[in-house]
């Protein structure tokens, strides 16, 4: 490859990662690298992943994220009311955004400060209560720092473990937690607790950088492994056909 | 029966106090000319169930809503709604219900099949169940005996909604995308108005869509009302898009108090014909 490996290109192979195993059903993403993420899954390991056009139907062939797009081959419908049952029923995996998350990844991007007079109203709660109940989370940080990684949200929107693990199991059957990816690392929640832990640093990234952005207690492994590289193959799949204007360097520098 | 009427009829029949729900999704197919013309009305202390966009934003600046019922409030391509922010931000919404967006479709559903409520798990274990005090949980009878949200009917004693077409007798078509929850508003709702973008005769409903567009039935509906432009600036499709240029000014409008008087005056403080008027002077529609 001409150009170096760019961090936008290592989180979008790492949210890629992230869906490995997932099969067919629904992934919606929300931001540039999740969604350049989702499609290299598809194209490479996981072909049988539905994606939407952002609006109501579900489109088979991969659309890039920038530049000039193919026409859509629509495989099917999915306006609101449908997304819910899908949703409900389980077969989909959303990666969301966080405003806050906790070291048990409760989620906030409803407002900040308390929700009776908000400092910052933000989106409202959307769908994430329903999301993290009913099917796999991930969530996606671009810029990661300790006012997003907080010792506690101000608002719940999305379940994390602790709370789920109240709820009994009955409730909380389908709740899983899979990934956080940030601009620095990847983690996820394989500790007895079911912890947020440091998985892996992304190449250039040390651990005390992690620590020092990261406002909660962290599970820091013995060893933490670097983030892997795109291969050549999934490198040239971002550059000439998901990204080709090169969006995802807008979300994430260097 | 003939149920054509006026957006000035159908607001009027609005009282202090009402619970009133608006279809559309964000900034999309927004019945905005029931929501200018309640803006002009002296009604107030309503309570609002959307999904909501600019119509929560106007409706909060012009200090007409004593409650809010909601899951978001967004203008889609401009995320955050400004008005709503800041009504939010100083504490000027008396009320504030924020629920998970499919529990708001779900408090529908049940108001439309007349039950009191639909058990579902969205909601649990999340501050939903602490800013909505009101709300309970079901444990199931059966040999499961989970225990679920018990979502609250949303009985709604207006609903509005904004279509493609109509027939006089209140038969509505959507011909865009989706249709998003608007049977279910006019379904939980005593009185039911719905504007248009064009009436068409009945024997004309299928010129231009499926039989499947043609989801909102006359059972549903108690008043119909011809306003081309209606949803504007919502978007619309397939008869036309969002006014992005206008959103941006309404969005701009937040700023601060003058910017806020100069819309208001300019496209607020008008009759529906005048800004309808000017809005084509503008040459995007």
């Amino acid at each position: 490859m001409a150009a170096e490996v760019t961090r936008a290109e290592v989180c979008a192979t790492a949210v890629a990662d992230g869906f490995r195993g997932d099969g067919e059903i629904l992934v919606s993403c929300f931001g540039t690298v999740p969604s350049i993420g989702a499609r290299l899954a598809k194209l490479t390991f996981e072909p049988d992943l539905l994606l939407t056009d952002g609006i109501a139907s579900l489109v088979e062939n991969v659309l890039p994220v920038s530049g000039k797009a193919p026409a859509a081959v629509v495989e099917g419908w999915l306006p609101f009311r449908s997304v819910f049952d899908l949703l409900w029923g389980g077969r989909r995996h959303v990666m969301m955004f966080a405003s806050q998350i906790d070291r048990f990844g409760n989620q906030n991007f409803a407002c900040i400060g308390p929700h009776a007079k908000p400092t910052a109203q933000l989106l409202g709660m959307r769908g994430a209560p329903g999301n993290t109940i009913s099917h796999r989370t991930s969530y996606w940080v671009p810029n990661h720092s300790p006012q997003v990684f907080v010792e506690q949200v101000d608002v719940v929107s999305g379940l994390g473990n602790d709370r789920a693990a109240a709820l009994g199991k009955a409730s909380a059957r389908f709740h899983d937690l899979r990934r956080v990816i940030s601009n620095l690392g990847v983690f996820d929640f394989a500790t007895p607790e079911r912890r947020m832990r440091l998985a892996a640093v992304h190449p250039g990234v040390t651990v005390e950088q992690v620590v020092k952005a990261t406002g909660f207690e962290l599970v820091i492994p013995r060893e933490v492994p670097e983030t892997r590289l795109p291969s050549d193959a999934e490198l040239a799949l971002i550059r000439e056909r998901i990204d080709p204007e090169g969006l995802a360097s807008k979300e994430v520098r260097g | 029966m003939d149920k054509r009427t006026s957006v000035e009829a159908a607001v009027s029949e609005l009282a202090d106090g009402m619970t009133i729900g608006i279809g559309g999704w964000g900034s999309r197919r927004k019945p905005m000319s029931i929501v200018r013309e309640i803006l002009r009305s002296p009604v107030k202390d309503l309570t609002l169930v959307s999904y909501g966009g600019p119509d929560v934003g106007l409706l909060c600046k012009a200090g007409k809503l004593r409650r809010l019922v909601y899951g978001f409030v967004s203008l889609d391509s401009i995320p955050l709604e400004p008005h709503f922010r800041a009504a939010r931000q100083a504490g000027a919404i008396p009320e504030v219900r924020e629920l998970d967006e499919g529990m708001l479709q779900w408090g529908l559903y049940a108001a439309a099949l007349r039950l009191p409520f639909l058990p579902t798990r969205a909601g649990l274990g999340t501050s939903v169940m602490e800013i909505n005090p009101e709300l309970r949980t079901v444990r199931s009878p059966y040999a499961d005996g989970e225990e679920l949200v018990a979502m609250p009917a949303l009985e709604l004693d207006v609903a509005f909604v904004h279509m493609n077409r109509a027939d006089a007798r209140g038969n509505a078509q959507y011909l865009g995308p989706d249709l998003y929850f608007d049977d279910l508003f006019c379904a939980a709702a005593k009185r039911r108005f719905v504007t248009c973008e064009k009436l068409v005769e009945t024997k004309d409903l299928l010129a231009e869509g499926s039989l499947h567009t043609l989801r909102i039935n006359r059972t549903l509906v108690d008043g119909v009302i011809e306003v081309p432009g209606g949803a504007h600036f919502t978007e619309c499709p397939p008869d036309y898009g969002r006014d992005e240029a206008f959103q941006r000014e309404y969005a701009a409008s937040a700023k601060d108090e003058e910017g806020w008087r100069k819309f208001r005056t300019e496209w607020l403080d008008v009759p529906e014909a005048e800004y309808q008027a000017k809005v084509r002077a503008r040459g995007v529609r």
